[in-house]
């Protein structure tokens, strides 16, 4: 036994409860989870949080202070055992290495160009307005995907074995669900992503964390000057390779006994191995013989790049990057076809949304009516995945405001219940000639039945017959009426987004006249 | 007041207002005791739901004449909405667990309860107050939120609706208590026993799109409730039937029972304030005889609390 072996094991243990925790959110219906308890667990998510501070300076964003204080106190411990995808990665290395024999790693150089230039980018454009990039690399928000996209609905399909089987013996214990709104080309983005991670790390470890992930270029300037770090002892050190072969980050240079802090994960897992014990994990020597060693110059250099990198992006219009590739375009038949579709309650509109969100899917996840599906280009190729309302999916529920409670981000803001209420993110449209109540002069009313502000007013048409009649004051969007209309394959009755989210006006409370109170039975 | 009402008043006022007025009591002293009349319509007003179904059930001869020992009992309240209960959106949840604890009480093996809810099913049951009322009255509440649930059935008189998929408990239960509540309804006018049955169904969009009146008279033909127990305790006058606020609401204190469907709801038709012949279901179900819409030819039993 190691002096540090014990600082392997906490840390593969804090990466599988927080992998466990992680997950869970996106598979366990989240009615059985209190948003306090989901905020918790997503609070430490470096690129979410720090997108939160952007907009609510707070401690309830200040997650990402504690990851950065946590790295320059003893590395890249976010990437080593808070990251969920990294812990992913990890078990890929881990199945390989053990059931598959794979070859021992070996020291490997930096990609510094690549990552410092996705970094640059990833800022670029996160300042011109979009989170794509973000979105695309975050390792939370990938993990949150694969979870969301990929293992959720093998989730709902075993639940509802067991309750097939469970309702055989007329036990109603466990609910049904259906796994709503199946979108190909967000399952099929995630799936490619997983497949290219696990490819990855399969082969080279942690080549992802150490070449694309902004947040772990981010987390290696830092721990570059970080006070705890692995070390190898120059005089017991006799080169013999033990600790490369089992650094996942390929960052142990045996040859010059070297550490390349930038790319050391903090696994720990050198710590374990060393014969001689010239691995350690101790506070760095404040003496001459590190401080003044060659890269300082590059670091300045480096600063001069990101500095001018910041201020070039000043000079970029919010919408600079930011290209609607559906919008515009209006329908010329009578399809139901959306120019916007709307965002969620508490996004403030869809600038702010495509501007933040980083397509995690929590909210798709919690969502209790499924209305929240992942888009693929319904708000253009800046908003790719990022979830939008689905209403033949769903529709969203009056009192519910789960999704602002839950998004680590901010993209979604908290909405109390009455805001919720009144708050507009699109208005419903009519659309006659589609109406069961026109073409086949029946009673429908579908739409109006499941109103919650009786927004969708039903009016007198013919003799008795009724038609839907809209009060856009009123409406908020919730899309109620265009998930319950019945009409095929276009609805008759759909929701058009609100660019800007506006708030409606509460419902008129009219007096009832006062019913007889007639003592007797009228008949 | 008629002579055997007064007698049935009496009685059954004595029984509840004495000290061993349990359920349990009412229930074996309804069945034991002779009754003096077979009524085909109960109406009741001005008591509180649970003690007014009691008087109901009692003046027809109590549980034990539906409900046989060991049988499988299904109660189909309206959960349709995430609204608390005095928005009256769904069936009051104490009348649900009265009903509830009367069929135990009189043998039943299972009482279930469920709904195919229109707002998030989950949210529903619990919101509604139902779900817990269930439980505490030892009922089971079972969930109605995915097809997989419903089984498809012929509906052979069906002049529109030729099958539907039907909630299996509806087909697996021996006893089947409809207990919708009375509100104004945007699409059918108003929401009664009849309309309330869209809730044992799947594809309710079908009916919607294919006449829904006489897809709701259809259904009927397929099978009739056992007992049908309209709650009027609390009405949604307007803006029916998720209503908007507790300003639609008036709180009538009134109850239908009957085993008539169609008189069922031409009785609570009469009672909201509507005529019955401006409610097209319950005029093709007249039609098609699944009942008797001409109440001066019913025995109906008026009771007052």
């Amino acid at each position: 036994m190691h002096k540090f072996s014990w600082l392997r094991l906490i840390r593969i243990g804090i990466s599988v409860i927080i992998l466990i925790l992680t997950g869970m959110l996106f598979i366990v219906p989240a009615n059985s989870m209190p948003s306090g308890f989901i905020n918790t667990i997503t609070w430490l998510q470096f690129a979410p949080s720090l997108l939160k501070f952007f907009i609510a300076a707070g401690l309830a964003s200040a997650g990402f202070l504690l990851v950065i204080i946590l790295t320059f106190l003893s590395g890249r411990i976010y990437c080593a055992g808070i990251c969920p995808l990294g812990t992913i990665q990890d078990i890929f290395t881990w199945i390989h290495r053990r059931f598959f024999r794979a070859k021992p790693l070996k020291y490997a150089g930096a990609t510094n160009y690549l990552r410092y230039t996705l970094l640059a980018f990833v800022l670029l454009s996160f300042f011109a307005g979009t989170t794509l990039l973000i979105s695309l690399l975050d390792p939370y928000s990938n993990f949150g995907r694969i979870m969301s996209n990929l293992i959720r609905p093998l989730t709902f399909a075993g639940n509802n074995a067991i309750s097939d089987i469970l309702e055989n013996f007329d036990l109603y214990l466990l609910a049904k669900s259906d796994y709503k709104g199946f979108f190909i080309m967000p399952f099929a983005l995630s799936a490619a992503f997983l497949f290219v991670l696990g490819w990855l790390s399969w082969h080279r470890g942690r080549l992802f964390c150490n070449s694309v992930c902004p947040v772990g270029t981010v987390l290696g300037i830092i721990s570059k000057v970080s006070y705890f770090r692995i070390t190898l002892d120059r005089e017991s050190c006799n080169s013999c390779g033990h600790c490369s072969s089992v650094c996942k980050a390929q960052c142990i240079d045996v040859k010059n006994r070297e550490v390349d802090l930038s790319r050391c994960v903090a696994c720990f897992n050198c710590l374990d191995v060393c014969p001689a014990d010239g691995v350690s994990f101790k506070p760095v020597v404040l003496s001459k013989k590190i401080k003044p060693e060659a890269g300082s110059e590059g670091n300045a250099h480096r600063r001069k790049i990101l500095k001018a990198v910041l201020l070039f992006s000043a000079f970029i219009t919010s919408r600079a990057l930011a290209t609607r590739v559906t919008g515009g375009e209006k329908p010329t038949t009578i399809a139901d076809t959306k120019k916007l579709v709307p965002s969620p309650p508490g996004s403030v509109s869809q600038d702010d949304f495509n501007r933040l969100c980083t397509s995690c899917h929590l909210c798709v996840s919690v969502c209790p009516t499924q209305v929240l599906q992942p888009s693929f280009l319904q708000y253009g190729l800046h908003g790719l995945m990022q979830p939008f309302m689905d209403n033949h999916s769903g529709f969203c529920n009056f009192e519910c405001s789960l999704c602002g409670q839950v998004c680590p981000t901010g993209a979604i803001r908290p909405l109390s219940p009455e805001r919720k209420k009144i708050t507009q993110i699109g208005i419903a449209r009519f659309i006659k000639e589609n109406c069961v109540v026109y073409t086949d002069n029946t009673d429908c009313g579908a739409c109006s039945e499941h109103c919650p502000t009786k927004a969708v007013n039903m009016i007198l048409y013919k003799g008795k017959l009724t038609i839907p009649e809209i009060d856009d004051k009123i409406c908020i969007g919730c899309g109620a009426c265009e998930y319950a209309c019945p009409t095929k394959p276009y609805r008759a009755i759909y929701v058009e987004g609100n660019e800007i989210h506006l708030i409606a006006e509460k419902p008129v409370e009219k007096e009832l006249k006062p019913i007889e109170t007639n003592q007797d039975f009228p008949f | 007041m008629k002579r055997r009402e007064f007698i049935i008043q009496g009685v059954s006022a004595g029984l509840v207002a004495g000290a061993a007025g349990g359920i349990g009591n009412l229930v074996d002293f309804a069945s034991a005791s002779p009754v003096p009349e077979i009524w085909d319509l109960v109406a009741v007003r001005d008591g509180e739901p649970g003690i007014m179904f009691d008087r109901a059930i009692a003046s027809l001869g109590g549980m034990s004449k539906y409900v046989k020992k060991g049988q499988k009992v299904v109660v189909k309240p309206n959960i349709g909405w995430d609204v608390p209960p005095e928005r009256a959106g769904n069936t009051n949840p104490g009348l649900v667990a009265r009903i509830i604890r009367h069929c135990l009480d009189a043998g039943a093996s299972d009482v279930y309860v469920f709904d195919n809810t229109c707002d998030e099913w989950n949210l529903c049951y619990k919101n509604s107050g139902i779900e817990k009322a269930v439980k505490d009255a030892g009922g089971k509440i079972v969930p109605g939120n995915t097809e997989g649930y419903y089984q498809t059935v012929k509906i052979p008189r069906g002049r529109k609706l030729k099958e539907a998929k039907v909630h299996e408990l509806i087909l697996t239960s021996d006893v089947f208590i409809n207990v919708p509540v009375l509100k104004h309804h945007s699409s059918a006018s108003l929401s009664l026993a009849m309309k309330n049955l869209m809730g044992v169904v799947w594809d309710r969009g079908y009916w919607h799109r294919n006449d829904l009146h006489q897809c709701i008279a259809d259904f009927v033909s397929w099978r009739k409730p056992t007992l049908n127990v309209i709650d009027g305790y609390r009405v949604m006058m307007r803006n029916g039937p998720r209503g908007v606020s507790t300003a639609d609401v008036v709180t009538m204190k009134q109850m239908i029972v009957s085993a008539d469907i169609v008189a069922a709801d031409t009785a609570a038709t009469k009672i909201f304030g509507s005529n019955p012949e401006d409610i097209r279901h319950i005029m093709i179900a007249g039609e098609m005889k699944l009942g008797i819409t001409a109440l001066d030819k019913l025995k109906i039993n008026r009771i007052k609390i």
